[in-house]
C-alpha cells in the first residue's frame, strides 16, 4: 500500500477533533492531509525505513477505555520512596487521579494557552512530521509545573497497549530556581506504537536532570518521540537517554538555549539488534552568548540492525563565546549491521569553540584478549566490555533506575 | 629451590610461530621446572614478547610447528581463558585500558574463574574485598585503584603494579612477566620485584622477560636465556646477564660470529 493511502486511512481512523487539544488536532491533521508522509527526498527522513514507518501508522489508535481494560496489566517495579510516579493511562485524562507532591502543580488553562506548542514551534523544523503525527492524534495533555525554588523528583511511565497506537502529550514548566530529577520510561508491547510530544520550559536558574529509558521489549513495537526543551539563562539541562528493543524508533531531542548563558549535557545511547532501526535526530540551538553544550551519542548495532544519528548544532551570530562539543561513538558488531552518523554544525558566530567527532569501531580485540588471559570466558568478557561501553551514558542515571533492568537487557540482547 | 627431581611445568620444543604471515619464532626450546626463575633477555624484535603471547594463546599469533606443554598437557588447543584458568599468567608489557569496566569487578570475575578451576568456592563481593585488600599490600597499592576502570588513567608504574596484583590474586603456576620492569622508577621497581619474590612458591615458576640487569638485581634468576632472531641462542646463570649489561648485545653477536666462523 502507498504511504499516502496509509496516512489517509490513519487520519480517517482518528476520532473527531475534541477536547483541550482540539485546535492542535486540527493543525496536525490538516498538515498531514496537505503534505502526506515524508519520502526519501526529505533529508531528515532519508534513511528512515518507510516500511516500518508505515507499520507504525497501520495500528489503530485507542478509541475508548474498553480497548485497553483487558490488556492494561503491566506490572512495574516498586516506586522510589522519594519519587512521585505518574503512569500515563491512554485515553484517560492524565491530569485526573494523580497525586502531586508538594511543589508540583497542574497548569491552569491560561498557562497552557500561553505556553503549549510554542517551544516546538520555535525549533523551526520544516515539514515537522513527527510533531504533526502527535498533534493529529493526541487527545489528552499532562501539563505540570514545578514551582519556583522547589526540589522534586518525578517518574513518568508510559506503557504501550498490544495491537494499538497511543499518543501522549506532556508539557512541563519548571519555574525559576527549581530543581527537578525526572525519570521517564517508555515501554513497548507486542505490535504496539507510541508517539510522544514533550515540551519542557526551564526558567532561569533551573536545574533539570532528565533520564529517559525507552525500551520496546516485545516484537514489532515502534516509538516516535519529540522532545522540545527551552532553556533560559543560567539553567542546566542534562538528558540521558537509552533506546533499545524497538523495531522502529525515532527520537528527536531539540534544545533551544533561548538566551544562551546556559548549560546543556546530552548523553544518548541506542542499541539495536535483529532488523531494528533506531534513530536520534538532535538539534541544539544557541540564541545568545556563552552557551555550553556537551553531547555524546553512542550506538551499538548488531545482527542486521541499523542505528542513525543526526546531530545538528546551530550557533548564530548572536551566540558568541559558545562552547559546544559533540561526539558520536559507535560500535558495529556485525558485518550486516549499519550505522549512519552525521554531525551538522552551522556556525555563524566567529568567537566560539565547537568540536565534533565521530568514530565507528568494533569491540577491541586487545581488550578482549586481556580479559580472556585472566581466565574470564568469552561470553562474560564480552558482557564486561559492553557494560564498559554503555557506562559513559548509564552511569548518569539515578541508581534507582536500575530496577528497570535495562542494563541486563542491553547486554543479553546483544550477540557479538 | 631447584632440585633435579622437580616437576616440569612448561616445556617448549622447537616452537615456530608467526604473526600476520611473518614467522617470528624460529624454533624455541625452553624447559621450566617447579621453583625456577628464568630470565629471557634480548634485543627489541628478538621474539621475546611473541613467545609470551604465543604461550598465553593470543589469537593473532599462529603456531606453525613445535609444541608447548604445561605439566605434560599440550596447551596449543586450549583457548586463552582455559590456559589462564589452569595457571598460566601473562603479565602484559602494555596492560590494556578498559574504560567503564570497574577494576574491582574485573579482578573478582578473574579470581573466581581461577578459583573455580582450583575447586575453591567462588567469592562474593564482600569476601573478595577482604581478599583483595590483603593482596593490595603486596604491591603497596591504594584501594582507590579498585574503584577506577581497569588500568584507565593509571601511570606506567600503577599499571604494572595492577598486573602483579592480578598475579597475587590468580596464584598462577607459571607467570610470564613481559617487561614488567619497563617504565618503572627505582621505588616502583623495588615494590614490583619484592611482590614477585613474595609470590614465588616452590611449586610455581616465573619467566621474566627483560632488557635490563636491574630487575635481576632484585630477583635472582636461576637461568638467563638470550634470545635473538626468534631463538634462544645462549643460556647461562645470572652472570650471563651481568656480562650482557657490561658488554651489550654486541658481545653476543661477536660470540655468535666466532662460532659461525669456527663452523
Amino acid at each position: 500500500m502507498k504511504s499516502s493511502t496509509i496516512c489517509q486511512d490513519w487520519l480517517d481512523s482518528l476520532p473527531t477533533t475534541e477536547g483541550c487539544l482540539k485546535n492542535e488536532q486540527s493543525i496536525g491533521r490538516e498538515f498531514l492531509l496537505d503534505q502526506g508522509m515524508p519520502s526519501k527526498k526529505d533529508e531528515a527522513w532519508r534513511l528512515s525505513n518507510f516500511n516500518k514507518l508505515n507499520s507504525f501508522l497501520s495500528l489503530p489508535p485507542i478509541i475508548d477505555n474498553e480497548d485497553i481494560k483487558s490488556q492494561y496489566k503491566s506490572i512495574f517495579p516498586e516506586k522510589d520512596v522519594n519519587r512521585e510516579r505518574i503512569i500515563i493511562n491512554p485515553k484517560q485524562n492524565p491530569n485526573k487521579n494523580i497525586n502531586l507532591p508538594n511543589g508540583i502543580e497542574k497548569l491552569n488553562n491560561k498557562e497552557i494557552e500561553e505556553n503549549l506548542g510554542k517551544i516546538v514551534k520555535s525549533t523551526n523544523i520544516k515539514n515537522d512530521i513527527s510533531v504533526c503525527l502527535n498533534q493529529a492524534s493526541s487527545s489528552n495533555l499532562l501539563a505540570l509545573k514545578v514551582k519556583s525554588n522547589f526540589n522534586q523528583s518525578l517518574e513518568i511511565i508510559i506503557p504501550s497497549i498490544e495491537e494499538k497506537s497511543i499518543s501522549t502529550r506532556i508539557f512541563l514548566l519548571i519555574e525559576e530556581g527549581a530543581k527537578l530529577d525526572l525519570l521517564q520510561i517508555f515501554l513497548g508491547n507486542n505490535n504496539s506504537a507510541q508517539n510522544h510530544l514533550i515540551e519542557i520550559k526551564l526558567e532561569s536558574e533551573v536545574e533539570l536532570t532528565h533520564g529517559l529509558i525507552s525500551l520496546g521489549e516485545e516484537k514489532e513495537s515502534s516509538s516516535i518521540c519529540t522532545l522540545a526543551v527551552e532553556q533560559s539563562k543560567n539553567s542546566t539541562y542534562s538528558l540521558h537517554s537509552i533506546h533499545h528493543g524497538w523495531d522502529y524508533s525515532r527520537f528527536e531531542p531539540r534544545i533551544i538555549q533561548s538566551e544562551g548563558e546556559a548549560s546543556t549535557i546530552i548523553k544518548g545511547l541506542q542499541v539495536t539488534k535483529s532488523k531494528e532501526q533506531i534513530a536520534t535526530h538532535s538539534l541544539i540551538r544557541f540564541e545568545g552568548p556563552n552557551g555550553k553544550l556537551d553531547q555524546l551519542q553512542k550506538a551499538v548495532a548488531s545482527e542486521y540492525s541499523h542505528c542513525i544519528f543526526n546531530g545538528s548544532i546551530e550557533v548564530p551570530q548572536k551566540a558568541q563565546k559558545t562552547e559546544a562539543a559533540q561526539l558520536s561513538r559507535n560500535l558495529l558488531l556485525s558485518k550486516r549491521a549499519r550505522i549512519d552518523t552525521k554531525p551538522e554544525l552551522e556556525i555563524v558566530a566567529d568567537d566560539v569553540r565547537c568540536t565534533h567527532g565521530a568514530t565507528v569501531s568494533q569491540l577491541q580485540d586487545e581488550e578482549l584478549f586481556y580479559l580472556l588471559s585472566r581466565g574470564i570466558d568469552n561470553k562474560h568478557a564480552n558482557s564486561l566490555l559492553l557494560k564498559g561501553y554503555y557506562d559513559e551514558v548509564i552511569s548518569h542515571f539515578p541508581k534507582s533506575a536500575g530496577k528497570w533492568n535495562f542494563l541486563e537487557k542491553l547486554i543479553q540482547d546483544i550477540k557479538k | 629451590m631447584i632440585s633435579s627431581t622437580s616437576d616440569t611445568i612448561l616445556s617448549i620444543e622447537d616452537l615456530h610461530a608467526s604473526v600476520e604471515e611473518q614467522e617470528i619464532l624460529h624454533g624455541v626450546n625452553l624447559l621450566v621446572k617447579e621453583g625456577e626463575i628464568h630470565a629471557i633477555m634480548g634485543r627489541n624484535g628478538s621474539g621475546k614478547s611473541t613467545l609470551s603471547k604465543v604461550v598465553a594463546g593470543h589469537p593473532s599469533y599462529k603456531v606453525l610447528s613445535g609444541s608447548i606443554k604445561f605439566k605434560g598437557i599440550d596447551i596449543l588447543e586450549l583457548a586463552p581463558e582455559e590456559r589462564a584458568r589452569i595457571g598460566i599468567f601473562l603479565g602484559f608489557q602494555y596492560p590494556v585500558e578498559i574504560p567503564g569496566v570497574s577494576n574491582l569487578e574485573f579482578l573478582r570475575v578473574a579470581t573466581n574463574s581461577r578459583r573455580k578451576e582450583l575447586l575453591k568456592s567462588e567469592l562474593d563481593t564482600f569476601e573478595f574485598e577482604d581478599l583483595v585488600k590483603e593482596r593490595l599490600k603486596i604491591v603497596e597499592m591504594n584501594a582507590a585503584f579498585l574503584e577506577r576502570s581497569v588500568n584507565e588513567g593509571f601511570s606506567g608504574g600503577e599499571k604494572k603494579r595492577n598486573e602483579i596484583l592480578q598475579m597475587a590474586l590468580l596464584e598462577p603456576v607459571i607467570s610470564i612477566l613481559d617487561e614488567t620492569d619497563s617504565g618503572l622508577d627505582i621505588d616502583a621497581l623495588r615494590i614490583v620485584a619484592s611482590g614477585i619474590n613474595r609470590l614465588s612458591r616452590p611449586n610455581s615458576a616465573t619467566i621474566l622477560i627483560t632488557h635490563y640487569q636491574r630487575l635481576l638485581n632484585e630477583i635472582t634468576p636461576d637461568f638467563v636465556h638470550i634470545m635473538a632472531d626468534g631463538k634462544i641462542i645462549k643460556t647461562g646463570n645470572k652472570d650471563l646477564a651481568i656480562d650482557l649489561e657490561k658488554s651489550g648485545y654486541d658481545f653476543i653477536d661477536k660470540n655468535n660470529k666466532g662460532k659461525e666462523m669456527a663452523q
